[in-house]
């Protein structure tokens, strides 16, 4: 391992932390993952041995199981995941045609990085905001209801250095390393920030408070 | 005409909904004190009287589930909350998490105390960041409170729970490749028996239950069973949320009594966008059989929509107007699948990756009439002969396509190309481009 006396002390504080939320070392492993990431941006080789030191088991083993999972990545990632969703539902609502001017814009496919580091591109799954299609979603918050010239205006503020905004979130959207600690269950004092709930949500609760139906329960 | 009827959805719109005052000054809580004066098996006999069917997906009785779990040995014996929330559809259990992650705090607190469970897991999907934020507040604060920690509330019962992040994989929602994940291993599903109330996670007694099973159980307790029981149908009782997606005028969570109509629903949200007319829709996510508008007035709930020839799923209703590809649509859920298959079992690895072979071949009009024969025949390798019930979900949407759309897919084959224009199903305009084949999924 090369990381620094300090890096490692804090990696060691952390991973420790994660360990007492599980009666088993092993359970530890994917926070652990998310930990590494927080630190290197992806699972990196010494990543990979830090992880295997912590809960006992081999590289090869952990490797086998990072792998398994597409919030790891293999390469270092850019500061910002931008995923379009392109499941059916999504797709097919105006995910394709989002995906397709992003792409072009950024210059790059699925699952690369722009070549100044700030941008890495994905095609994702259904994230169970389908009610908010087309959903577009920056280091894993929600960016509900997109159009093209939305999805382009995120990627332009994110390629020049400016804050950007999700909507069910944060009033800004953290760096993917950032995201990845709170991933690894590490608060990070953001959960009170709100952007108001979308209308979706609120759809059947506002119709059942219109018609009085609530009162009757 | 069914009224609505917002329980879970209920504090959604107040002030910072997600914080425990707020979900105490209506009433929170008052059902784990209520719990902890009550016998355990009174808590689980009421859950089972309350006829409540488990929200995840394949609708088990949640308190026959419970009962299942063996006599108590001294060991440990686990909850686990699934909140991986990944089916295409599924949009219900992430806002319940987002505006209300408490009455899943107090669903985890009472079901680990009727079933002797001291340390409780949240099995939370990892592209959520939002989400694991309000949950992790939500545990910290119940804590500070005694809702959790040691001797709650004075009653001698001790619970930690553990709020867990996935890294992005659909199968770990399967309840067993859930465990293995939670052990931090590749998530891949295990052989039944033994089921998970025998030797679930680290082997121990566990109860695998869905965000909505759980966040439900508060209400049943305060409430009572006949409560419950006065909402929705003869075997589906209670309530649930219905996730209206796609080309509706008002899409969203609209919770409901089991058994209310898709005509009733798309009543309230203003119909099908534009006025248009309803071509197909998933009851309960893209592992169900599609229906179609011959579907309007079946009743959404478990025995209706099987009769029906589909299964009430996730309540997720994806609604695709006439616009839409038939076609294009069950692609693309095909290259879910084969994205998603963790590749354990043949029928499911080898079979999703030649579905979607062959469908990308149709849908780009290189098709031929004998590859809907080998669509149909390749679904009956997977279904029953796959490992789990991820292969069979695959084969849903194409068996039930094919069923109601057989035509769509010979015009493809016969005018070599997608009869539609894939512009006019986007929810903005654009000028379509030359056509161009869409890039697969990695
Ligand atoms: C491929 C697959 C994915 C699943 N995903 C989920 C999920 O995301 N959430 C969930 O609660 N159940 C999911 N299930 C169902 C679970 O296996 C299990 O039945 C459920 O969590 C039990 O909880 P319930 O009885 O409260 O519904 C999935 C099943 C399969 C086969
Ligand atoms: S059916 Fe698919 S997901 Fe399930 S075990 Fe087999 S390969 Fe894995
Ligand atoms: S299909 Fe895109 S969020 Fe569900």
């Amino acid at each position: 391992m090369t990381y620094d006396a300090d890096t490692l002390a804090q990696l060691r504080k952390d991973a420790d932390e994660i360990l007492s939320r599980y009666p088993v070392k092993r359970s530890a492993l994917l926070p652990l993952l998310h930990l590494v990431q927080s630190v290197d941006g992806y699972v990196s080789p010494d990543g990979i041995s830090f992880c295997a030191e912590v809960v006992d088991l081999t590289s090869a083993e952990v490797s086998a199981v990072a792998t398994f999972y597409t919030q790891y990545k293999r390469r270092p990632n850019g500061e910002y995941q931008v995923g379009v969703c392109t499941t059916a539902l999504c797709a097919t609502m105006g995910g394709d045609e989002i995906w397709r001017q992003l792409s072009d814009k950024c210059g790059v496919g699925h699952d690369e990085t722009t070549a100044d580091g700030k941008i890495s591109l994905e095609r994702i799954e259904c994230n169970a905001a389908c009610d908010y299609a087309p959903v577009m979603m920056v280091n894993w918050e929600f960016f509900d209801n997109m159009t093209p010239d939305r999805a382009l205006r995120v990627v332009d503020d994110i390629l020049e250095g400016r804050d950007v905004k999700p909507t069910r979130g944060p009033h800004k959207v953290s760096t993917f390393k950032e995201t990845e600690r709170v991933l690894a269950g590490f608060e990070d004092g953001k959960v009170d920030e709100d952007q108001g709930v979308g209308d979706p949500t609120l759809v059947g609760l506002k119709i059942a408070r219109e018609q009085g139906w609530e009162e009757q329960r | 005409m069914t009224d609505l009827t917002p329980v879970l959805s209920a504090t959604w719109d107040a002030e910072q909904s997600w914080k425990l005052s707020t979900y105490e000054s209506h009433g929170g809580y008052r059902a784990l004190k209520k719990a902890l004066g009550m016998d355990k098996n009174d808590i689980v006999q009421a859950v089972k009287d309350s006829g409540l069917r488990g929200r995840g997906g394949a609708g088990f009785p949640t308190g026959m589930k419970w009962g299942f779990l063996p006599p108590d040995d001294g060991g440990p014996r686990y909850l686990v909350v699934n909140a991986d929330e990944s089916e295409p559809g599924t949009c219900k259990d992430i806002p319940t998490m987002l505006s209300a992650p408490q009455v899943l705090i107090e669903g985890v607190a009472i079901t680990s105390y009727a079933i002797g469970c001291n340390h409780a897991f949240i099995y939370l999907r990892g592209e959520v960041t939002h989400v694991y934020r309000r949950l992790m507040q939500a545990v910290r604060e119940a804590y500070a409170a005694g809702h959790l920690g040691k001797n709650i509330h004075g009653s001698g019962f001790d619970l930690d729970v553990t709020v867990h992040a996935g890294a992005g994989a659909y199968i770990c929602g399967e309840e067993t490749a859930l465990l293995d994940s939670l052990e931090g291993r590749r998530g891949q599903p295990r052989l039944k028996p033994p089921f998970p109330a025998v030797a679930g996670l680290y082997a121990r007694p566990t109860v695998v239950n869905n965000v909505e099973s759980i966040a439900s159980v508060p209400a049943i307790i305060d409430r009572g069973v006949e409560w419950f029981t006065s909402m929705g149908t003869e075997r589906s009782k209670g309530m649930g949320l219905f996730s209206l997606s796609g080309h509706v005028e008002r899409p969203g969570q609209y919770e409901a009594p089991l058994g209310i109509t898709l005509r009733e629903l798309l009543d309230m949200a203003g119909g099908v966008r534009g006025g248009k007319k309803l071509k197909f829709w998933t009851p309960g996510g893209s592992s169900t059989p599609i229906f179609t508008d011959e579907h309007l007035d079946t009743p959404l709930d478990y025995e209706s929509v099987g009769s029906a020839g589909s299964m009430l799923g996730t309540r997720a209703l994806q609604i695709f107007d006439e616009t839409t590809c038939v076609v294009r649509v069950v692609t693309r859920w095909t290259e879910f699948y084969k994205h998603e298959s963790c590749g354990k079992c043949t029928p499911c690895r080898e079979g999703t990756f030649w579905l979607t072979q062959i469908l990308k071949r149709i849908e780009g009009g290189q098709g031929t009439e004998a590859d809907i024969q080998q669509l149909l025949d390749t679904c009956e390798s997977i279904l029953g002969r796959a490992f789990c019930a991820l292969g069979d979900g695959a084969t849903s949407c194409i068996s039930s396509s094919i069923q109601y759309f057989r035509e769509e897919f010979e015009q493809h084959i016969a005018d070599a190309a997608c009869p539609f224009d894939h512009s006019a199903s986007a929810l903005f305009d654009y000028d379509a481009p030359a056509k161009v084949t869409e890039e697969a999924h990695a």
